[in-house]
């Protein structure tokens, strides 16, 4: 069975090696989906997107592998514990420090160490370079969701390294 | 208590197709990227490489093995220690050439080709070329320059997954000029 080290590895090359092929310069400065600053054109948006999609087909894997009793929740707030503990339990060896809910469809998870970023200095000296580094798993959290039957959008955001904010919309259909 | 017990038997389910899944995910992508197989391979290769320069470290300070005095050795320690410690297998070790410079690990099953089935029009790719990559980076780390390369692969309808292992020569510390 592959090593937890080994997901962390491949993902810091996946971001370092899709980060650089998917940066084409475009025009104009905007503000991106993950709420950071996207510098002279799209192209950060360009791999946050290719990395968010990956993670994605990922989670829909990890859902799609459950049995069935695991996924006879009752609610959606049962889900979204599922993805706290079990998955990130199974993703990153921790659970979620914190799960908030304005109940009403949005879900802040937060973690205060993650695991993603923690190889990086704490504090604020890479905060651009943050969602580079969440957009994967952002695409997770959004894939696994879907196979428990969810749509949703998944953004993350960034403090203070090594803590993050996972913000859960849930899409009513 | 059952409901505590499933939740453990599927996390450890889950961790260990993670690195799989997400491997078959960055294949897939990679296929999109680049336009022919010999791009992608090369590509896994380069990412491989930046994974075992770093993997080594890890590796090191996880297993306490010490310096290896030959290639023999280095091979053993690849098959029982490293290939247990990081896939959860132990490829057997055999083909040593006469001069004892080349070797073949030989993986029953990859792991990394769980649920992977190679489509028709990418009959040149080596899926799993990260692995000789990996293996190049962390050799280079510990003073060895060597050459790896999948020479069968059951995604091609091997019976087994063999890995050519040639060590071409110690890498010498290169020390700044003026010390000696």
């Amino acid at each position: 069975m592959a090593d937890a080290a080994l997901f962390e590895f491949l993902h810091t090359e996946m971001v370092a090696e899709l980060g650089a092929h998917h940066s084409d310069p475009g025009p104009g400065v905007s503000a991106g989906v993950w709420g950071e600053k996207v510098g002279s054109g799209g192209g950060q948006k360009m791999s946050l997107s290719v990395l968010e999609g990956m993670g994605f087909r990922v989670g829909q894997a990890l859902g799609e592998r459950l049995p069935q009793e695991t996924l006879a929740f009752r609610e959606e707030l049962d889900i979204l514990k599922f993805l706290c503990r079990d998955l990130w339990v199974a993703v990153f060896q921790k659970q979620m420090d914190s799960l908030r809910t304005n109940h009403q469809g949005t879900y802040v998870l937060q973690d205060n160490s993650f695991p993603l970023l923690i190889r990086m200095a704490s504090g604020l000296q890479y905060l651009e370079e943050a969602p580079k580094f969440l957009a994967f798993t952002c695409g997770l959290l959004r894939g696994t969701l879907c196979i428990l039957g969810i749509k949703s959008l998944v953004t993350a955001s960034v403090a203070s390294l090594p803590t993050c904010k996972f913000q859960v919309v849930i899409q009513k259909t | 208590m059952s409901r505590q017990a499933n939740r453990g038997t599927e996390s450890k389910k889950m961790s260990s197709e993670l690195f799989t899944l997400t491997y078959g995910a960055l294949v897939t992508q990679l296929c999109k990227d680049y336009e022919n197989d010999e791009d992608v391979n090369k590509q896994l290769d380069k990412m491989g490489y930046n994974i075992g320069v770093r993997l080594i470290e890890d590796f090191l300070a996880r297993s306490n093995v010490g310096r290896c005095h030959d290639f023999r050795e280095t091979a053993d320690v690849i098959a029982k220690v490293a290939f247990k410690m990081y896939l959860g297998i132990t490829p057997s070790v055999t083909n040593w050439s006469p001069a004892g410079d080349e070797f073949s690990l030989i993986l029953e099953n990859n792991p990394l080709v769980d649920f992977v089935e190679l489509p028709d029009n990418h009959s040149s790719l080596i899926y799993s070329n990260l692995l000789c990559g990996v293996l190049r980076g962390a050799l280079e780390m510990v003073q060895m320059a060597v050459e790896a390369k999948f020479v069968q692969d059951t995604l091609k309808g091997d019976g087994v997954t063999e890995i050519r292992m040639r060590f071409i020569r110690r890498i010498e510390d290169n020390l700044p000029a003026g010390e000696e």
